[in-house]
């Protein structure tokens, strides 16, 4: 038997302190974040990302009242708004939803990971967020009903504190709709723990766009669960270009036969940020179909992840999953790191997955500067069309424009 | 004009020397057909004045109207007059045809000190360069020769030429993978091009190609050298004799 308690981390010893003052419905939830503090490598899910180490430090939970100073970089679409204000949904900065869709907050406890039926994973990102939200936003979608334009929910950090969103879907059988989460602002320093929740039925058709475009010296952790009924047509996407540390957790879990997911990625990485994403896609039914699609484009001495496991249940006969994550690095300096993973306990299955890191083709790029193309307009040019790879899965055109625009930006801000 | 003097030049890691001390001049205006066996370094030379980095000059100099090309990057080289028609043009996925003809028109037009094209504009003079070398329009709309036949990727290649305006087309084996008529309306559409600034190389291992493209100069690489220099009819022998005189020759 040993005594020694581990040394805690500075944010630790800072999450502490802040735990000392959450709400005693929450207690429950910050204890499972305490048990295991922060993850380090050690923990397999984190070993790329170890966020002891990675975490300098935890600024305290924003207070009520921050204001808004940047504009979405959606502001252009036409879409209906809702916004939350560090982790807080404000009505006064949101639309009214069309018919068939509607929009509640409160500070109803969340699930901390541990709830067996929930969506999401035991997990102590998760369960920090649990403990500190204070404002749970709840979005419905009726049976039937078709929303045609995007609902975009702005996440925005208006300072150097700690946010922690938490937004819930229901998605009733047969109803459309696309939603964009849409995470902004921001600052160094700041901390982002948001965690969203999809529950869809049968026969749904839902777009899911998620952007980081926060700051780029702000630590931003998201998660999202996402479980679909039978028949039903999933599309996610995410754009990161935002954070200087971010890590983004997908538990996806089919619940019904005949359903199809489709999730992609377009991820820009410069200077020293570190982005993770981790995949869980859990085929617990037969008969249904995912495809993972990840491009991470890395330059300088940025450092990509990519995680991705696809678990096929007993008796999930007949599941067709592919996952698919292709990075280019363009310095020396940058890193990207895949660990692709297949679990599967059916035996009339097709999946698969591949990976590959490299630089730009110097072929392709001889191709096209002897057509008199400079070499950073060359490299530009082919990385354009590597990100539309993951971009043309997205439907909407404006929005994807934009985002195309974005990248075109992100490009030339690197030749300038 | 064009002039190479003393030209060596190896792979990359030096393991391998490609050309040894090629001289050779071309007028403006000038036609000059290269031929010569498989592996004798005639793609290497037309990499080598285009600027693709595999390989290492290690002598000579190249000069284009007096320029020193060496010293130029590859897109310089473009802006300079410089245009290679590969043997193997590449397929880029996810560049649309019209997007990348655009930017390298603009590029070129910027590096010499010109002003960007119209959109309409730039659309008339594809429209039109298309047409007469029988590229149908929706193969402008996919990507870089992705899924091009290989007659298709050479026709395109021409296209490219004609809308760049070099002072010096090389064309590296623009003929092979050609059926009878692209032979001829690629053919055309090099001669069309021809004139009393624009000089052409023509690398090729069929005489046909000349009946079409008729040559001022034909000359004969073996082992990385030019080791023959004649008119139009050179051609002509080396197709009735074979290259057994220049192979074993040129060794020593
Ligand atoms: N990058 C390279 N690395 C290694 N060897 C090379 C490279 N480029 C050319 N070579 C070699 O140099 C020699 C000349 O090649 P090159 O392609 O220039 O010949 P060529 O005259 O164009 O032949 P062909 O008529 O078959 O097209 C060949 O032996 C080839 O294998
Ligand atoms: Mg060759």
């Amino acid at each position: 038997m040993s005594n020694i308690t581990p040394l805690k981390t500075e944010a630790e010893q800072a999450l502490i302190a802040q735990g000392a003052t959450v709400a005693s419905d929450r207690k429950e939830a910050f204890a499972r974040f305490l048990e295991h503090g922060l993850p380090h490598r050690r923990v397999e899910a984190y070993h790329y990302t170890d966020l002891r180490a990675l975490l300098k430090s935890a600024p305290p939970p924003a207070k009520a009242g921050g204001k808004i100073t940047t504009t979405s970089p959606l502001a252009d679409i036409d879409a209906h708004v809702l916004t939350v204000v560090d982790g807080r949904y404000d009505a006064s900065l949101s639309g009214a939803l069309p018919k068939g869709a509607s929009v509640s907050a409160s500070s109803a406890l969340a699930d901390d990971g541990s709830n067996e039926k929930g969506l999401l994973s035991a997990d102590p990102v998760i369960a920090l967020n649990a403990a500190f939200s204070d404002s749970v936003l709840d979005i419905t979608i009726a049976a039937k009903a078709e929303i045609e334009k995007p609902i975009l929910i702005r996440l925005v950090t208006t300072g150097a504190h700690a946010s922690y969103p938490r937004v819930r879907l229901n998605v009733g059988d047969h109803a459309k709709a696309f939603i964009v989460e849409s995470h902004e602002g921001a600052a160094a320093g700041s901390l982002i723990d948001s965690v969203l929740e999809l529950r869809m039925g049968d026969h749904v058709t839902f777009d899911h766009l998620r952007l980081n475009l926060v700051d780029h010296a702000a630590t931003v952790l998201t998660t999202f669960g996402g479980a679909m009924g039978k028949e039903s047509l999933y599309r996610g996407h995410n754009f990161v270009v935002g954070g200087s540390l971010s890590r983004h957790q997908i538990f996806f879990r089919f619940e019904g036969e005949q359903s199809k997911a489709e999730i992609s990625s377009a991820c820009l990485l410069n200077a020293k940020q570190h982005a993770d994403t981790t995949l869980v896609v859990d085929h617990a039914v037969p008969e249904c179909q995912s495809r993972e699609f990840f491009a991470h484009v890395l330059d300088h001495e940025s450092t990509g992840v990519f995680q991705g496991k696809i678990i096929v249940r007993p008796g999930a006969q007949q599941t067709d999953g592919k996952m698919m994550s292709r990075a280019i690095v363009l310095e020396d300096g940058a890193t990207m790191n895949n660990k692709p993973e297949l679990e599967i306990f059916a035996d009339d299955v097709a999946c698969g997955h591949g990976a590959t890191v490299g630089a730009l083709d110097e072929d392709l790029l001889f191709y096209l500067r002897a057509r008199g193309l400079p070499k950073a307009e060359a490299e530009a040019l082919m990385l354009q069309a590597f990100v539309g790879e993951a971009l043309e899965k997205i439907e909407h055109d404006a929005i994807r424009d934009t985002l195309e625009a974005h990248t075109e930006q992100w490009l030339k801000a690197r030749s300038a | 004009m064009l002039e190479i003097r003393n030209l060596h030049v190896a792979i990359e890691d030096g393991s391998k020397k490609i050309l040894n001390g090629l001289n050779l001049t071309i007028r403006d205006g000038e036609v000059a057909a290269i031929m010569g066996p498989n592996g004798s370094g005639k793609s290497t030379l037309s990499y080598v004045i285009a600027g693709k980095d595999d390989y290492e000059v290690l002598d000579g100099e190249i000069l284009l109207d007096g320029k020193n090309l060496l010293e130029m990057e590859p897109d310089e080289r473009a802006a300079a007059g410089v245009f290679l028609a590969f043997q193997y043009p590449l397929e880029i996925p996810g560049v649309a045809t019209m997007t990348f003809l655009k930017a390298a028109l603009n590029a070129q037009r910027k590096g010499r000190g010109e002003d960007e094209l119209t959109t309409p504009d730039f659309m008339r003079r594809v429209k039109a360069g298309a047409e007469k070398l029988g590229i149908p329009q929706d193969m402008l709309k996919r990507g870089l020769n992705v899924g091009f036949s290989g007659g298709e990727k050479k026709r395109m290649e021409i296209l490219q030429m004609a809308l760049l305006e070099p002072s010096i087309g090389i064309l590296d084996e623009t003929d092979s993978g050609l059926d009878i008529d692209a032979l001829k309306i690629v053919s055309e559409g090099v001669n069309a091009l021809r004139s009393a600034k624009r000089s052409f190389l023509v690398i090729t291992h069929y005489q046909r190609l000349l009946n079409y493209i008729v040559p001022d100069t034909v000359h004969v690489m073996s082992k990385g050298q030019i080791v023959r220099t004649g008119g139009k009819e050179l051609a002509l022998e080396l197709e009735a004799n074979g290259y057994a005189d220049y192979v074993t020759n040129a060794a020593a």
